[in-house]
């Protein structure tokens, strides 16, 4: 697409305070176009995009995060600050700052423009959502607004189709000009008393061009006395978890189980047309089995993003954060951490991703440590496995399951542990940062924008085949490897896999396990069961030589209550609640934190507490007998 | 640096306040240590979210657990934040306007 005028692409930035509309702002302007990364060397990410005015001028529009100021308080605010500054080498300076604001609050705002005028780059404040400023009767003199600040300003909305027409006028006129920057940059961190001076010189401009709100928003406030009542607001909110569990949990299944037959049925009409060999079982078990193990995923992570999008744009994710942040907080989680740990009970991959919620890195890497110890579904197909052939099906007192009470007791275990971990990590482990305090601004409630979600959740679900797809894709062959090489000699008795180097690495392992009542065939079982952990299940099959497949779950189950004793079949399940069975998790983490020393802790952390509580656990039971 | 408070004008720190206290903000009383932030920081960050003296102020909501945090409305703008640092701005009662 050729430019009008032959200018090459201008470089546009959208900076703005939290809850000003910035987003859905720059999900109207570049729609589908957009491609999101991180910053190179920090976990930010980085939203870019490329948008046409209506005269043919290419704009480069960048997405930076949220901030109140430009002091930079946290990596995500030196990103703006930098970028807004010009001293990110890999980000070209931006020609023009467009300020977003929330017509209906322009305090925080006004004091934030005044802030960047320092800079002294072209800017022009962007005032968002003025159709709910309009109706709540709030006169804004445009002229008078722009005449105070010295700057363009120019009003849209951008949730409304045809809502943002005006703007992309304003940038048609400004990207044709010659954006000279209008002064020196000045800006130096601003003192508390600059501060002050500041918000009374945006409170004088307010009063000179604002008119009051005829009409101040009661609808926020009348539904805020329901879903922020101590009572009333606690059970709406247990409900809309609840429904989010539910769909996270029960109706992702039916595609899950879609996927999954799909991908097995590709991949035995793939076993049929090859011949019986290597290729066969690579393309198979390495390759279809891995792209199948790594879609398998996208329906829960697209539900969990569906509600936390949702929730986010209506304006509820800032009170339920509210709500919840005593008993978060106690355990040293931030108060937003409950859907991506309420999530992880589904499964920890989405769990990880929905951490992005969390603003602070330190909070944010806190929730993806502990966030595997929740009990995923994977682990249920283990816990009733081993519950229904060790745990007599009894009932206590009449009317309790002992079987319910003991799956119960998995549950409660992997919170517990999860609460414990994050409190242990807070006050050893992560002093040295400060604690963010929860200072959170509650926005009015406001229809979504289902455009703006669709884009969301679509940049949500690419993002995870790109950059986590990979590498799980990865660790599946690489499992499939261990689990085929080398192949059996001619003539050998028993299955292939106790041939192969995961049964080395078993048998290696057998020595180190042993103490914790782990035999052999359990040891060799863990290593393809790295793959997920209900592969766990289908490998002690395949060591007992078992044929049947998933469907011989139950037959595994007498077999194993004959061969083994109580005292081990315990100390596997308390393993599994704590161990890091996963790699696709594993790689998650890698990939959410940017680092390969995060991934590294997880694994080390949870399998030292695996080996401890396994170890406890079998000493425990056979000392009391069950040897 | 904050505004030396005169000993005249009867105030409290905004953090031991009850549910539905409306008043103004008399002035920012950030002490060294009280919190996980410097006195410092904490100040810049209560002045950004729009906390500063005079501005009106009303506690909206309490937290369902220990009446912890609180959602305060200043101006217009809704903030929750705890009372460990709503301590640090005291205020003023005065009337409800009708």
């Amino acid at each position: 697409m050729s430019t009008a005028t032959g200018i090459a692409g201008r470089h546009f930035a959208l900076v703005g305070t939290p809850n000003s509309g910035k987003t859905a702002l720059f999900n109207a302007l570049t729609g589908s176009r957009q491609k999101v990364a991180n910053y190179p060397g920090v976990t930010v990410e980085r939203k870019a995009g490329m948008l046409q005015t209506p005269s043919g001028h290419g704009v480069h529009l960048i997405d930076l995060p949220g901030t109140y100021s430009l002091r930079g308080r946290s990596p995500d605010e030196e990103i703006t600050r930098d970028v807004v500054l010009g001293r990110l080498a890999s980000e070209a300076p931006p020609d023009l700052i467009l300020c977003v604001a929330d017509a209906t609050n322009l305090r925080v705002s006004l004091r934030l423009v005044l802030e960047l005028k320092r800079v002294g780059r072209p800017l022009m404040l962007v005032l968002n959502m003025i159709d709910i400023a309009r109706r709540r009767g709030i006169e804004i003199d445009l002229d008078r607004l722009s005449q105070e600040l010295g700057a363009p300003v120019v009003t849209s909305t951008a949730v409304r189709r045809g809502g943002t027409e005006e703007l992309l006028r304003r940038m048609d006129e400004l990207a044709a000009g010659s954006l000279a920057p209008s002064g020196e940059n000045t800006w130096k961190p601003m003192t508390t008393g600059e501060l002050r001076a500041a918000q009374r010189e945006a409170d004088r401009i307010i009063a000179a061009a604002v008119g009051a709100p005829a009409r101040p928003d009661t609808v926020s406030a009348r539904v805020d006395d329901v879903l922020l009542h101590p009572v009333a607001g606690l059970l709406i909110l247990l409900g809309v978890l609840f429904v989010m569990f539910q769909a996270v949990f029960a109706w992702a299944k039916p595609v899950m189980d879609l996927i999954s037959s799909g991908f097995d049925a590709l991949g035995a009409a793939t076993h049929d047309v090859l011949p019986a060999g290597l290729l066969q079982s690579f393309i198979q078990n390495g390759v279809i089995s891995g792209v199948g193990s790594v879609v398998v995923f996208l329906p829960q992570i697209l539900i969990v993003f569906l509600f936390i999008l949702l929730l986010e744009d209506l304006g509820y994710m800032a009170r339920a954060a509210f709500l919840m942040d005593r008993i978060m907080g106690g355990a040293g989680l931030h108060g937003r951490a409950f859907i991506p740990l309420l999530s992880s009970f589904a499964c920890a991959i989405p769990g990880i991703m929905a951490t992005r919620v969390i603003d602070n890195r330190r909070d944010r890497l806190t929730t993806i440590l502990v966030a595997p110890l929740m009990t995923c579904s994977a682990r249920i197909p283990v816990y009733t496995l081993i519950i229904s052939a060790f745990v007599p099906a009894t009932q206590l007192w009449g009317w309790v399951s002992l079987q319910g009470l003991v799956m119960f007791g998995l549950y409660a275990a992997g919170i517990m542990s999860a609460l414990g971990v994050s409190f242990v990590a807070k006050h050893f482990f992560l002093r040295e940062d400060h604690t963010p305090p929860f200072m959170l601004e509650m926005p009015a409630y406001k229809l979504p924008s289902l455009r703006s979600v669709a884009i969301g959740l679509y940049t949500r679900a690419k993002i995870f085949l790109q950059r986590a797809g990979t590498t799980i894709f990865a660790m599946m062959v690489l499992i499939w490897f261990l689990a085929s090489f080398p192949r059996p000699p001619e003539g050998a008795e028993g299955p292939a896999i106790n041939f192969s180097l995961a049964a080395m690495i078993g048998d290696a392992l057998q020595p180190v396990l042993a103490p914790v009542g782990f035999n052999w065939q359990i040891s060799v079982a863990l290593i393809p069961g790295m793959a997920a952990r209900e592969v766990a299940v289908a490998a002690l099959g395949t060591v007992y030589a078992i044929e049947g497949g998933k469907e011989a779950a139950e037959q595994i189950g007498q077999v194993l209550a004959g061969k083994w004793s109580l005292a081990t079949a315990l100390a596997l399940l308390v393993w599994y609640i704590f161990a890091p069975q996963c790699a696709s998790t594993l790689a998650m983490i890698r990939r959410e934190t940017g680092s390969w020393r995060w991934m590294a802790i997880t694994f080390g952390y949870m399998l030292a507490l695996a080996y401890a509580a396994a170890f406890a656990t079998f000493h425990i039971a056979v000392a009391l007998g069950a040897g | 640096m904050t505004d030396t408070v005169p000993a005249i004008v009867p105030h409290m720190p905004l953090g031991q306040a009850n549910c539905g206290f409306y008043g103004h903000i008399h002035a920012l009383q950030v002490n060294e240590g009280g919190n996980g932030l410097p006195a410092h920081e904490l100040e810049c960050r209560l002045l950004e979210l729009g906390f500063i003296e005079g501005a009106e102020i009303k506690i909206l909501h309490e937290g369902p657990f220990g009446r912890d945090p609180i959602a305060v409305r200043v101006n217009n703008t809704t903030i929750a934040l705890r009372r460990r640092e709503a301590m640090a701005i005291l205020v003023t009662s005065a009337d409800r306007p009708a």
